[in-house]
């Protein structure tokens, strides 16, 4: 398989691995994939309670490299975005940003449905009602 | 200079030795008589070149000239051995017994005359990639009429006790056939030593070219007929029809004499180097070697790193070029059949890498095989949240997946 520039650069330096204390109020995780399906992906969000803004993104993720590469991107992103804006990524954005071909789709669509958990896990510690979740 | 990237694939296929290409050349030109034409010397030089590989190919396996037939390779091999017998012996039975473990050659050929009306039992292989014997005694039949049993597997390399497996077939009157593919040129095959009837063999696999293959049929005690899969002008005595590939028969006999004369060395050094790459590899803290140890061929290894998932480590090891399950099957993202079969769970089935070795390897390949590999391996473990939770304790069999 060939992978894109941009898949290789993340993958060979992936931005933001690492850990957020998940026990805190303001950071919320998500975690998704299963170990049998060959991917697991973990993005943690750490948000400005006043602004509502993500002030951190780390993730961990086992899988190919255009998952590695989908959840780094997203941390990237996710970086200095309100929740509302954060809710907006598309895995087509990543699909498009990173080039993966179609076979790989399942994998920016993993990196969209943990950020949405991680939203979600945020929310639910700060006792709002989750939104909705496409493919989980 | 070490030349990137490095091919650490031989189980999938070899170079082709210099010397048996220097053998094959003048047959594209020179000699390009059809082997089959037997009014001029273009011809007659032909199959010279033809019948003396024959005997090179033959000597190899300690097999008869008469017993050899060429074909298309192991795939093809598979097929006329299997599907000829069945076709052959219909009037004795229609029972074949086989490994889950075995080539697709030998499995899509089973299925295929599982169609056809043939029983076909599938042996389960115990978790070390063996067979237990007692389960193959357990299976045969009145109505069986191959045991069909690979020397080595390809992507393990685990060897079979064939000489047992060959006893038990012959006790309950059953032919016995292996696909020794893997095993040809790199270990002791002796045909009558073992007691094979059939065995299927490959040049691309031993330093000789692709798409040039062969058969052994047992001429004597017993004798073996195989019905045959390619009609045609009656060549290789009706049992497999077409002009014959001189060129790649010559490579492939040439190939197999410089198997005979150093396949013993070629062992000793090359178990050598692939015992310091695996050790290197098995000190990494959850790594694991996958089929026996003792019993298995000397280039190869397989091992899985567990928390690593194997498409990521494959292009972690962009510089040396391995195969993560079979290079028949990895086309798919489907973990390996053989893996699973020896019990293996899928993280660790996915998050496998076979490393073959060859004649042509040289200490500084494997230094920075070694070296690619364990820098990827830490590296993605580095990245790996189930790395992370195995570090604290977690069991993720006890964590609530959500499946996809
Ligand atoms: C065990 C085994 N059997 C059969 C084959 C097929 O051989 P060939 O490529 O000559 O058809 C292979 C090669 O992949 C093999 O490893
Ligand atoms: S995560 Fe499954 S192929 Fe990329």
């Amino acid at each position: 398989m060939a992978y894109s520039e941009k898949v290789i650069d993340h993958y060979s330096n992936p931005r933001n691995i690492g850990t957020l204390d998940k026990s805190k109020n303001n950071v919320g995780t998500g975690l998704v994939g299963a170990p049998e399906c060959g991917d697991v992906m973990r993005l943690q969000i750490e948000v400005d309670e006043v602004s509502g803004t993500i002030t951190d993104a780390k993730f961990k993720t086992f899988g190919c490299g255009s998952a590695i590469a989908s959840s780094s991107l997203a941390t990237e992103w996710l970086k200095g975005k309100s929740i509302d804006d954060a809710l907006k990524i598309d895995n087509m954005d990543i699909v498009e940003e990173l080039a993966l071909p179609p076979v790989k789709i399942h994998c920016s669509v993993l990196a969209e449905d943990a950020i949405k958990a991680a939203i979600n896990d945020y929310r639910a510690k700060n006792n709002l009602a989750p939104i909705e979740v496409h493919s989980l | 200079m070490l030349k990137l990237p490095i091919y650490l694939d031989n189980n999938a296929t070899t170079p082709v030795d210099p010397r048996v290409l220097q053998a094959m050349l003048p047959y594209f030109t020179d000699i390009f008589g059809n082997a089959a034409s037997r009014n001029h010397p273009f011809g007659w030089k032909a199959e010279e070149g033809v019948d003396y590989a024959r005997e090179q190919v033959a000597n190899l396996i300690g097999a008869s000239e008469k017993e050899i037939i060429f074909t298309s390779g192991a795939t093809e091999s598979n097929n006329l051995a299997i599907k000829g017998v069945y076709e052959m012996y219909a009037e004795k039975g229609n029972h074949i017994i086989t490994l889950t473990t075995e080539h697709k050659a030998v499995l899509d050929t089973c299925k295929h005359l599982e169609k056809l009306g043939a029983e076909v039992t599938y042996l389960e292989v115990q978790s070390d990639g063996l067979l237990n014997l007692a389960d193959l005694e357990a299976a045969i039949k009145p109505n069986t009429i191959l045991v069909s049993v690979m020397f080595a597997n390809n992507e393990i390399g685990v060897i079979q006790p064939i000489k047992e497996i060959a006893a038990i077939a012959h006790k309950h009157g059953a032919l016995f056939h292996t696909d020794a593919t893997q095993a040809v040129g790199k270990v002791n095959t002796d045909v009558n030593e073992y007691g094979i009837d059939l065995l299927s063999l490959t040049a691309h696999k031993m330093y000789g070219p692709k798409g040039i293959g062969a058969l052994y049929v047992r001429r004597k005690n017993p004798r073996v007929k195989v019905t045959a899969q390619i009609d045609g002008g009656g060549h290789e005595r009706g049992m497999r029809s077409g002009t014959l590939n001189v060129p790649g028969i010559v490579g492939f006999g040439k190939a197999c004499e410089l198997a005979r004369l150093e396949m013993g060395q070629d062992a000793a050094r090359l178990s050598i180097m692939r015992d310091r790459l695996e050790n290197s590899l098995l000190e990494l803290e959850e790594s694991y070697l996958n089929g026996n140890k003792d019993h298995r061929l000397p280039h190869c290894t397989n091992i899985s790193f567990k928390y690593v998932e194997g498409e990521g480590l494959m292009m972690g090891v962009k510089d040396i070029a391995v195969s993560s399950g079979s290079a028949c099957t990895s086309a798919s993202l489907e973990p390996s059949y053989v893996l699973k079969s020896l019990g293996l769970d899928d993280d660790l089935a996915h998050s496998s890498l076979r490393f073959g070795l060859s004649r042509f390897t040289t200490d500084e390949e494997i230094d920075f095989a070694i070296n690619q590999t364990k820098e990827a391996v830490m590296k993605l473990r580095e990245m790996s949240p189930l790395w992370e939770m195995f570090k604290e304790g977690i069991d993720l069999k006890a964590i609530a997946w959500a499946e996809h």
